[in-house]
């Protein structure tokens, strides 16, 4: 394939490693996070690590929309799905995550209508096919998802749609990044920037980050040569005392990110006062609801929903697990109340957070698994 | 806002409380490992789609529902066929349900399945296949003439085969209960020829044509993803290819298996978990077809665990793979076949993966099916 | 978050200017190009593809940047462990 192949070259992985491993200093530890949970499903899925030095670690941040979903959200979404007049739809994702009263999966078993789809215009397709059912699209997803969801209630309203709205959770990356610098233990070297939302927002949003709070971030692309070209990249800033925003996923992400795409954003959602993010707490100003002029497209006002929250068990110690804080072994329900086949917490949630990571994967030394796969 | 707690949670929570916090990361490891080997629990109350996947959570129905209440020597292997002897013949005895929607698609129908399914359960046990049975479930209102069409597949299918159907059975339940046509169809085989024993380090893995397009086809097919292509499925009976393979290298080949729901990576697991063996496979070896593999990187899955209904993995001795390879690929339903790894002694029970990137991962079971995902 | 794949548009749907049908590696998907319009994309661009929308046109000469380090620090690296492998003989 082509703009995918060519960055998952074994060769140009090992030379880089090489010119990564000179960059550091044998004597410090570098801890960069990926804040992009995509960013963290590439890691894993090419065996990313076994190209980096033991002395830098990469911590998974809370970019998963899916993770960070609170388990309050997603009750509500089965309260509407539950109804009778209604046919529920997301993304596949979202049907495995627990919420106070179990999943969407558990939600379909009982009986609710709830369908998966590709993209939010396919749940505009099923509410034109059934005019009877009020059709519910559980809109998840950061800046990079927000735009299509816009464009789709752009086009139910041109439509005159009556039966269709959105069940808005998208929430915006910048808030999430400032939680996470403000936490007083938090000790990074970096950050690996989400690129799919920087094809949105740009790299602007950023600077902050470089400016105020002196840590490097380059914007990276998704196959995992552009994952280590963009430790390459932060190592290279702070041998040379930068710190800087860089972008090297510049085929795909424009400095000054998608003019339109922020412009249907903002037609059609706003800012909420503040929204919750399992594992981090309520973050103001961190998430988008429907505007007014849409009020006929929004499932919270069309639907009377509970809108409680649900805590995570005291116990659960994501939040410290999610900053790197904690090493997953460390929380205090991990591997017995809190598995793969059971998360609790947000870590364990997507198989790619950080606890269901090691769980899997933490039992083995690299030694181990270097003698396995020797020739 | 009210606040509540999430029952199943605290639940969990509770009932681990007597272990306490770990102090260390090795008892960390422990009470893993213990679980794994523990008995699993069906924790749902009620079935849901994953149950059915042929993932972590069909083992555990299987373990804790079926094999619970069953349990005997024939059974506990839990293998594609129970194997015993009669009156000094060695027989192979499996069975196994079709539902599939859409019924018919590219390169098939749930017919032909049905035959082939059952047909390949019984070859790659190391049996000749000589009889099968087939149970219609017919919903109310389903076209005589699809289901002569699904009929006549499956005879076509039998006679390439080289087995009859030799007794059946029909239900019709009322219109809605069911997706039209239901199959399930049981067969017998004879065992000729022992195979080479226990998988042990030092064999060779190798699977028999690319992978993953039966699963891809299906899920397009059903036109929800409104991707068009030009795959179809790849089922067919493999018990000239068996034979192929039995002829050329005897007691070489240790284990046979269709790859079918779960794809190879489960069927790989199995191999891994039954043996008590680490498999070590090579992602570049692994045979995929380009449109397979875009449409997974479309939707987010691995062709890994996508299901084949004509593909075999086959574990042969390390001093035969050269001759499996050969015999395979002189086939016609072989020719794409290839060596995708070895067997190596530790790490006992997993599945490693090389990456193309040069790095390595666990390949591990999925709880349920692979969904398309956004993130 | 936010799975995007590249595709190469194969048409732009005559009926419907804001769809374009888009190749990936032989399947094809009708994908809504609304918010790259700015962009003029026409057959035979590359776009990344998230959820049914193009989110932005693939920059080839940026692309080809990239790659033209990556091959540097390749041919510096070969380079090294040849002359490595000399000193190891001598």
């Amino acid at each position: 394939m082509r703009f995918v192949d060519e960055y998952r070259d074994a060769d140009r992985a090992r030379a880089l490693a090489a010119a990564i491993a000179r960059l550091c200093d044998p004597g410090r530890e570098y801890k960069f996070m990926e804040v992009c949970g995509g960013h963290t499903h590439t890691i894993y899925k090419h065996g990313l690590a076994d190209h980096l030095p033991e002395n830098v670690t990469l911590v998974h941040g809370p970019g998963c929309p899916v993770c960070v979903i609170p388990m309050g959200r997603v009750d509500d979404a089965i309260h509407i799905a539950e109804r009778d007049d209604v046919i529920m739809t997301s993304f596949g994702d979202m049907m495995r995550v627990p919420g106070g009263r179990g999943s969407f999966f558990d939600s379909k078993a009982h009986g609710a209508d709830i369908r998966m789809v590709y993209s939010p215009l396919d749940a505009l397709k099923i509410a034109r096919q059934n005019p009877d059912k009020k059709v519910v699209f559980l809109a998840i997803g950061f800046e990079t998802t927000a735009p299509s969801t816009a464009m789709t209630m752009l086009r139910a309203k041109a439509e005159g749609l009556g039966n269709f709205s959105v069940f808005c959770n998208h929430v915006t990356i910048i808030p999430a990044i400032k939680a996470i610098l403000d936490s007083p233990d938090l000790r990074l070297d970096g950050f690996i920037g989400p690129g799919h939302v920087s094809t949105v927002i740009g790299c602007r949003p950023y600077e902050f980050i470089a400016r105020e709070y002196g840590k490097p971030l380059v914007v990276a692309g998704f196959e995992p040569l552009d994952i280590l070209r963009s430790i390459h990249l932060l190592l290279t800033q702070l041998a040379e005392g930068r710190s800087e925003v860089e972008n090297q996923y510049g085929r795909v992400v424009p400095w000054e990110g998608n003019p339109r795409a922020l412009r249907v954003i903002a037609e059609t959602m706003e800012p909420r006062p503040y929204f919750e993010w399992r594992g981090l707490g309520f973050i103001s100003h961190s998430a988008l609801r429907v505007r007014d002029a849409y009020a006929g497209f929004d499932a919270e006002r069309i639907f009377d929903i509970p809108g409680g929250r649900v805590a995570d068990p005291k116990a659960c110690q994501c939040g410290e697990v999610l900053k790197g804080v904690l090493k997953p072994w460390e929380c205090k329900v991990f591997g017995t109340a809190c598995t793969p086949e059971t998360p609790i917490g947000t870590c364990m949630v997507s198989s790619e957070g950080a606890c269901a990571a090691y769980y899997n994967f933490g039992r083995f030394t690299r030694d181990r698994v270097r003698e396995a796969t020797r020739d | 806002m009210t606040e509540r707690s999430a029952e199943w949670a605290e639940a969990a929570v509770r009932e681990h409380a007597h272990l306490g916090a770990a102090d260390r990361e090795e008892q960390v490891l422990e009470r893993i490992e213990r679980a794994r080997r523990g008995r699993t629990r069906l924790r749902e109350d009620a079935i849901t789609l994953a149950h059915g996947s042929g993932g972590k959570a069909t083992h555990t129905l299987i373990e804790a529902v079926f094999l619970d209440a069953f349990r005997n020597p024939l059974l506990e292997p839990l293998d594609d066929g129970a194997r015993f002897g009669v009156d000094g013949a060695s027989l192979v005895f499996t069975t196994d349900s079709y539902v599939v929607s859409p019924l018919f698609f590219p390169g098939g129908d749930i017919g032909d399945l049905a035959v082939n399914g059952t047909v390949n359960d019984l070859a790659v046990s190391g049996a000749e296949p000589l009889h099968l049975s087939a149970g219609f479930i017919l919903e109310e209102g389903f076209a005589v003439a699809d289901l002569r069409r699904v009929v006549a597949s499956m005879r076509a299918a039998a006679e390439t085969a080289g087995v009859r159907i030799v007794t059946g059975d029909t239900k019709v339940v009322q219109r809605g209960k069911a997706d039209g046509c239901y199959i399930s169809t049981a067969g017998i085989g004879v065992v000729r020829r022992p195979l080479g024993g226990e998988v042990r380090p030092g064999d060779a893995v190798l699977v028999s044509g690319p992978i993953g397009e039966h699963g891809v086809t299906i899920m397009l097919a059903r036109g929800e993803l409104d991707i068009e292509s030009d795959l179809a499925s790849d089922t067919a009976p493999l018990n000239g290819l068996v034979t192929a393979l039995l002829d050329a290298c005897g007691d070489g080949v240790r284990r046979m298996r269709d790859a079918t729901r779960g794809g190879v990576a489960t069927v790989l697991n199995e191999v891994a978990g039954d043996a008590g063996v680490a498999v070590v496979v090579d992602e570049d070896a692994i045979p995929v077809r380009p449109d397979v593999r875009g449409a997974c990187e479309l939707l987010g899955i691995d062709p890994l665990y996508v299901a084949c209904e004509g593909r075999m993995v086959a574990i042969v001795s390390g001093d035969s793979a050269g001759d499996a390879l050969a015999a395979l690929r002189s086939h016609p339903l072989g020719e794409g076949a290839a060596i995708v790894g070895r067997i190596k002694a530790d790490p006992p029970g997993l599945v490693l993966l090389r990456t193309a990137f040069g790095g390595t991962r666990i390949v591990d079971l999925l709880v349920g099916d692979p969904l398309p995902r956004i993130c | 978050m936010c799975l995007g794949i590249p595709g190469e548009i194969v048409e732009i749907l005559p009926d419907q200017p804001d769809l374009a049908k888009v190749d990936v590696s032989g399947v094809r998907r009708a994908i809504n190009i609304g918010l790259i319009t700015d962009d003029e994309p026409r057959p035979g661009d590359w776009i990344l593809i998230h959820v049914g929308f193009a989110l932005s046109k693939i920059d080839e000469a940026e692309a080809k940047a990239t790659l033209d380090f990556l091959e540097g620090v390749g041919q510096a690296y070969a380079d090294e462990m040849e002359a490595l492998r000399e000193s190891g003989i001598e």
